[in-house]
């Protein structure tokens, strides 16, 4: 049978249209590898030269995180939280060990609420993902101080209101990662 | 979305037993980030080695990254310049006409001022730079104000030496990797900076607010005798920041102290010194006569 011409375009990859189109499968190392890759880069945005007056960046780490897990669950352990956490309190300036408490702790949390909400549509996982980020955001400020002086929590408003806004342009990138990731 | 299929093993033990061991993997891994985060609240340094090499790793993207940034700055700079650029002429030459008699008349006081120390013989061990480098990043995500510095010890770069740039003072060294250094700034909450007002001296205390500005507070007690527009510099107290670093501007009076705008800005700074601590030798000096005759070195 003949495609239909619908709309002229170039190739994405020349290449492959000599390849066999049967039996394709995913690189496991691309599978495995972006949502480890675009975690840890979203945790080094902090490299960037960047020096807001008080804290404003949002923690692009947490809402990558966040989004790998909402959108597909399943694919980050349980137990991701730790390590994941851990890397990002290398560059955030945290105590060490305050991410990657806080971010286990809100990954047992969506694990709770994954046995209690099955049926989810998108807007309850932004609702799900505002708390959390609340939640890790205040968490933090506490856990700084307990180690030493530290700001009013009212410095946090701003940057939990940035971060809830950007939660769904983040899901967005992770859903185009996640079809790169998926693509045979 | 569709529940995850990994929550129902079915009647496999094996798929069963895998998935309790995740939950105890994920227990076990929050109780021990627990225990790492009562270390490091317990010992702040303790894990300095490890983000050492987190900026270590990253130093090279930083540097590029604010090189570009730094460029763009200054050609958007100059591109301003043109703009207005004969009443700005104008308003400079001015300017300078007004500052050439202030200029002669602080040469003369510098000349009486020199004589006069002359005569007091008083020597200042004067403030020498150790390095001078550009702050590559900073803690942008978190209430903590800690900035990357692109030079550590390969410069000769230590804990507890002052950083400042061409505006003012921007915080002191707390850690230090081989080619790069972070520097507490002075909008940190956990920073203290002795300082005085440059009109009269009168001697304060400088907290950071984490939101960029400084709150001071006289040493004396009483209502605070602020003024907005108050000059505040480094009083060299305490022998790690030198006297006269420029500091901050008051911009508000509160009910015991005042709320002041540093000047040097992290992000606006083309380049950041790092200093030796003031009075340096007098202070270990002092560390080391200790009446029990042991050796006790505080650090910072």
């Amino acid at each position: 049978m003949k495609i239909p011409v619908t709309a002229i375009r170039l190739p994405a990859r020349p290449a492959r249209e000599y390849e066999s189109r049967f039996d394709r499968e995913q690189s496991f190392l691309k599978m495995l590898a972006i949502p480890i890759a675009s975690v840890i880069l979203a945790s080094m945005v902090t490299t960037l030269p960047i020096f807001p007056p008080e804290p404003l960046l949002p923690p692009f780490g947490l809402l990558m995180f966040l989004s790998w897990r909402l959108m597909r669950p399943g694919l980050l352990p349980v137990w991701s939280g730790v390590p994941f956490g851990l890397m990002d309190d290398l560059f955030s300036g945290q105590p060490f060990g305050s991410a990657g408490l806080l971010w286990s702790l809100a990954m047992l949390a969506i694990e709770i609420i994954d046995a209690r909400a099955i049926w989810r549509d998108y807007l309850q996982d932004w609702l799900i993902a505002a708390l959390l980020i609340t939640a890790v955001l205040f968490g933090g400020l506490w856990v700084a101080r307990l180690a030493h002086a530290a700001p009013d929590p009212n410095l946090l408003l701003p940057q939990i209101i940035v971060s809830i806004l950007l939660y769904p342009l983040v899901v967005r990138i992770c859903a185009r990662l996640d079809s790169w990731r998926l693509a045979t | 979305m569709a529940p995850p299929r990994h929550r129902r093993p079915g009647f496999s033990r094996k798929a069963q037993y895998s998935l309790f061991v995740t939950y105890v993997v994920a227990i076990a891994g929050t109780v021990v980030a627990a225990l790492l985060l009562a270390i490091s609240v317990v010992d702040p340094t303790g894990f300095s080695a490890l983000r050492t090499f987190g900026a270590e790793i990253t130093a090279p993207i930083a540097r590029v990254t604010s090189a570009v940034r730094l460029t763009t700055q200054r050609f958007a700079r100059d591109a301003s310049a043109y703009i207005d650029a004969a009443s700005k002429n104008a308003a400079l030459e001015k300017e300078a006409k007004v500052n050439r008699v202030k200029l002669i008349e602080a040469q003369a006081l510098r000349v009486e001022n020199a004589r006069l120390r002359g005569l007091l013989k008083l020597s200042d061990d004067d403030q020498q730079q150790i390095a001078i480098g550009r702050l590559i990043s900073s803690t942008a995500s978190s209430t903590r104000g800690v900035a990357t510095l692109s030079i550590g010890r390969n410069f000769g770069v230590d804990r507890a030496q002052p950083v400042r740039g061409p505006a003012g003072l921007i915080g002191r060294v707390i850690e230090t990797g081989p080619t790069t250094a972070r520097v507490l700034l002075i909008t940190d909450t956990e920073n203290l900076v002795p300082v005085m007002r440059v009109s009269d001296g009168l001697p304060a205390f400088s907290a950071g607010l984490g939101n960029g500005m400084v709150l001071i507070k006289p040493l004396n007690l009483g209502e605070s005798p602020f003024k907005i527009g108050d000059v505040i510099a480094t009083s060299g107290n305490g022998g790690l920041y030198g006297p006269n670093i420029p500091f901050a501007r008051v911009i508000r009076k509160t009910s015991d102290g005042a709320l002041g705008l540093p000047f040097a800005d992290p992000a606006n700074t083309p380049y950041a010194m790092v200093m030796k601590p003031y009075l340096n030798e007098a202070r270990d000096t002092q560390q080391q006569s200790d009446p029990d005759g042991k050796l006790k070195v505080i650090a910072e």
